[in-house]
């Protein structure tokens, strides 16, 4: 897995939707050159061709009407029109809106605190363990009651999320305690992560490697340590990586006994 | 009418300005020229305090856990700026900057002294609301600077002082939100009053559609501000009662905060803040960049030797403006979890409100075509100022684009699109504003030579801090870090950070010609030969230099619209009759 090149512009995209928000930056950005340079432009000829010298008088009439203006105008106005209704409205219901079916993706919990996240896998059962306030402590962030059946085989990886590659994630994030904001810059993914909501997200990579996650929403003292990993790997991988995890959580017999979906 | 409410409120002092004492004629003033003054003086003051913060900062962020070399061990001991400092200079840089730097200058100072001179009024309408709103500024002012100084420093949750981050911070954010109920108060009690005095004042002749740009301005930010300020002094209260009273109004049932559980009834929610502030703040936004829209349109007309082109849809324009800033706040918000529905209705109205945007400076930009520009240093900030706006305002686009707004949402790219707005945008009116009417108010000139050093060095250093940014903001990096080079693409994108903090600290050394320019002309600055030196046709410039209490001994009538000029290009002031 190769490192990703970062630079001064946007880093690279490993996200299925990602194409269509650069697509949709990158057309702004070219709309507002254009525009710039050509105000740009007229506003330095006016400069120099209507300085004050001797010899050269304002016109004081008021009577000239530019007619030019008001197209470029409303051709503003369209182009905007057509950019929110065609690209932006569009891209953010299939981004926001449009899930994809929780059976063939990876369910996460996402619960962020100051200032750490906290990867909250539901297990081979598929079914996430009941949270419980008073059970939080410093090995429990996020109180997870190991005696539900449903609970005994999830999975907490403390700032490392770990995800197939060309498979769709939905993630459930929250917070313990302030405003968060999950932050993947190479998925183009951000979500602020509010305390008393669940908000879910989604995303799919559509390649391997090892990538960060950013806090993006000030959460005090310690926001700039805020930064969590996440490493998309190839399916085998992954299936590895879980298989061990469980291994460790419900012992060879009881794991290997127990195939996906029957712990109920 | 107006001039019988005006001489009431005026009795006690028939005497002139001559009969007070000193106190009263220069601390305790109600003349709306002094009070003007003093809100211009303090809010530069904070102006270059809040800019020293971030100068600071910019050490911290060009060269990361590096001791700030001289100065460093007056803040902590090893002279490296901690994290708790750099999150406390950086909520009180945005809160100083707003709300006591360039409101109380745009509208405070210039304003208070120009709105009734160019109406033609003797004094504000109510003149001893007007020292009310400004000592409750002066007040807000000391209690944020004071906050500094409470056991565990300043407020340091952001400027926008988000719940429940916000409620469990030190004691210091308790300051804040008294600080910003102070301040508040002055600008409802400033608003009113300069409601009143533009409508209510005017001298016989002057129509609405005659007022000089500078004052539509005015009136409608006095607007935005008397409706949009209310719910966030609401907000302030509800959130001092979560800190101090125990209640819930913005905390949601169930917070653990390191380790701990909250011991709060809980059942209230964090989003309901964010509404009420962002209800106040983006009008806000407006509160700055309008008065600098009316400074620009003034000298822009004075200067190219002509009428503006368009006045009256540049009117309203501003207008429209006023009004949309009311239905666009929850743009701030769309990562919040925002629906397809309401992220819809916020970026349309986002986009509509680019319009108005457009025209004005589109207005401006074709004032500029067959006119005669004299190169005057107001002129040059003020031509400054259209490029540099239009920078600010077509960078708000990708940002008001929810789907564009994913990417770029809390990162760089917002501090350099709004930055673009207030600093070389409004900030730059200012200057311009106090190089144009510094003759007005003191009868003489600034100097030309260090104002176009001011100017050029300026222009050219607020690029270098600002333009980096939108780089950096692509790049993905995260606003309000201690350290961006913690993050792979924060490192990468760290070198920018050099040029931005080295082009402000530049930007600093070039104010020091300004201030000094501002201090020295006082006394020995070359003397203006009339009552309208540049040449303008607004009723400020009918009065003498500095207008005395009461500014108009002789009363003067408007005939004619503003900006306008006789077909033998001779300049017909609205105070002229003849034409």
């Amino acid at each position: 897995m190769e490192q990703p090149q970062y630079g001064f512009w946007l880093p690279p995209n490993i996200s299925t939707h990602g194409a269509e928000i650069d697509g949709l930056i990158s057309t702004l950005h070219w709309f507002m050159a254009i525009l710039f340079i050509g105000w740009g432009i007229y506003l330095i000829y006016c400069l120099i061709r209507f300085r004050a010298r001797p010899g050269h008088e304002a016109d004081v009439s008021g009577n000239t009407h530019f007619l030019i203006p008001k197209y470029i105008e409303i051709a503003i106005v369209i182009f905007e029109a057509g950019l929110l209704i065609f690209f932006a409205a569009p891209i953010w219901a299939k981004v926001k809106k449009n899930f994809p079916n929780e059976a063939e993706s990876i369910v996460v919990k996402v619960t962020s605190e100051q200032f750490a996240w906290t990867i909250h896998y539901p297990g081979r059962d598929g079914k996430f363990g009941q949270l419980k306030t008073e059970l939080i402590d410093g090995t429990n962030p996020v109180g997870l009651d190991r005696e539900d059946p449903n609970g005994k085989d999830d999975i907490l990886s403390p700032n490392i999320l770990n995800i197939p590659v060309n498979k769709p994630v939905i993630v459930q994030l929250t917070a313990k305690d302030v405003i968060h904001s999950f932050s993947l810059p190479v998925m183009r993914v951000k979500q602020d992560a509010i305390p008393g909501m669940t908000i879910p997200l989604w995303f799919q990579a559509t390649q391997t490697g090892k990538f960060e996650i950013a806090c993006a929403q000030l959460c005090g003292v310690g926001h700039t340590q805020m930064r969590g990993f996440f490493n998309v790997m190839s399916q085998e991988e992954y299936d590895t990586w879980f298989n061990e995890e469980e291994k460790s959580l419900l012992g060879d017999a009881e794991s290997a006994t127990q195939p996906s979906g029957e712990n109920q | 009418m107006s001039n019988d409410t005006h001489n009431h409120s005026h009795s006690h002092s028939h005497g002139g300005a001559h009969a007070l004492p000193f106190w009263r004629k220069y601390i305790f003033s109600t003349d709306h020229k002094t009070i003007g003054l003093q809100y211009g003086i303090t809010a530069i003051f904070f102006l270059l305090f809040g800019f020293g913060l971030m100068l600071l900062m910019r050490w911290q962020l060009a060269y990361p856990k590096q001791a700030i070399p001289l100065i460093g061990k007056l803040f902590t001991e090893d002279g490296v700026l901690s994290p708790e400092l750099y999150n406390q200079f950086g909520a009180m840089h945005g809160t100083i900057m707003v709300f006591l730097g360039v409101v109380p200058l745009a509208v405070g100072a210039f304003g208070n002294y120009l709105v009734p001179l160019q109406v033609g009024a003797q004094d504000m309408a109510f003149p001893k609301l007007n020292m009310l709103s400004y000592w409750a500024y002066f007040c807000g002012g000391v209690v944020m600077l004071g906050s500094f100084f409470s056991p565990n420093g300043a407020a340091a949750s952001g400027w926008t002082s988000y719940p429940p981050l916000a409620v469990v911070a030190d004691n210091g954010q308790s300051l804040w939100l008294i600080g910003m109920v102070f301040l508040i108060t002055s600008s409802l009690l400033g608003s009113v009053n300069t409601i009143v005095t533009a409508i209510q004042l005017r001298v016989k002749g002057l129509s609405f559609m005659r007022w000089p740009i500078f004052v539509w301005a005015q009136v409608t930010t006095a607007f935005l501000l008397l409706l949009a300020f209310p719910p966030l002094e609401a907000a302030g209260v509800l959130q001092l009662m979560d800190r101090i009273a125990g209640t819930s109004f913005f905390l949601p049932s169930g917070l653990v905060v390191s380790g701990e559980a909250l011991k709060v009834s809980g059942g209230g929610n964090p989003i309901l803040w964010q509404h009420l502030f962002w209800f106040l703040a983006h009008p806000e936004v407006y509160v700055l960049i309008l008065p600098a829209v009316g400074i620009v349109g003034e000298i822009i007309a004075v200067n190219t030797k002509k009428p503006l082109y368009g006045y009256k849809t540049l009117v309203y324009s501003l207008v429209f403006l006023g009004f949309m800033s009311f239905i666009v706040w929850a743009h701030h918000m769309f990562m919040t979890g925002m629906g397809v529905t309401m992220s819809t209705f916020f970026q349309a109205t986002t986009m509509i409100i680019s319009v108005p945007s457009v025209i004005i400076l589109t207005t401006y930009l074709l004032t500029l075509w067959g006119a005669s520009i004299t190169y005057t240093v107001p002129m040059l900030f003020a031509t400054a100022f259209l490029p540099m706006f239009a920078i600010g305002g077509l960078t708000g686009l990708p940002l008001g684009l929810t789907a564009s707004d994913i990417h770029l949402h809390d990162t760089y790219y917002v501090i350099g699109h709004f930055h673009y707005v207030v600093a070389p945008g409004t900030l730059f009116a200012l200057m311009a504003g106090v190089y144009f009417w510094y003759p007005k108010i003191t009868g003489r000139f600034m100097s030309d030579t260090l104002g176009k050093i001011h100017f050029w060095l300026s222009v050219i250093a607020i690029n270098g801090v600002f333009m980096p940014m939108f780089f950096m903001g692509m790049a993905g990096v995260s606003r309000r870090l201690y350290d961006q080079t913690i993050y792979a693409h924060g490192a990468a994108a760290q070198p920018l950070n050099v040029i931005m903090s080295v082009s402000a600290w530049i930007l600093a050394v070039a104010q020091l010609p300004f201030l000094y320019n501002m201090a020295t002309s006082w006394k020995t600055g070359k003397k203006v030969d009339s009552n309208n030196p540049w040449g303008g046709t607004t009723l400020e410039w009918a009065a003498s230099s500095p207008p005395p209490h009461e500014n108009f001994p002789t009363p003067v009538e408007v005939y004619r619209a503003p900006y306008e000029y006789s077909p033998n290009k001779k300049l017909l002031p609205q105070f002229v009759q003849e034409a």
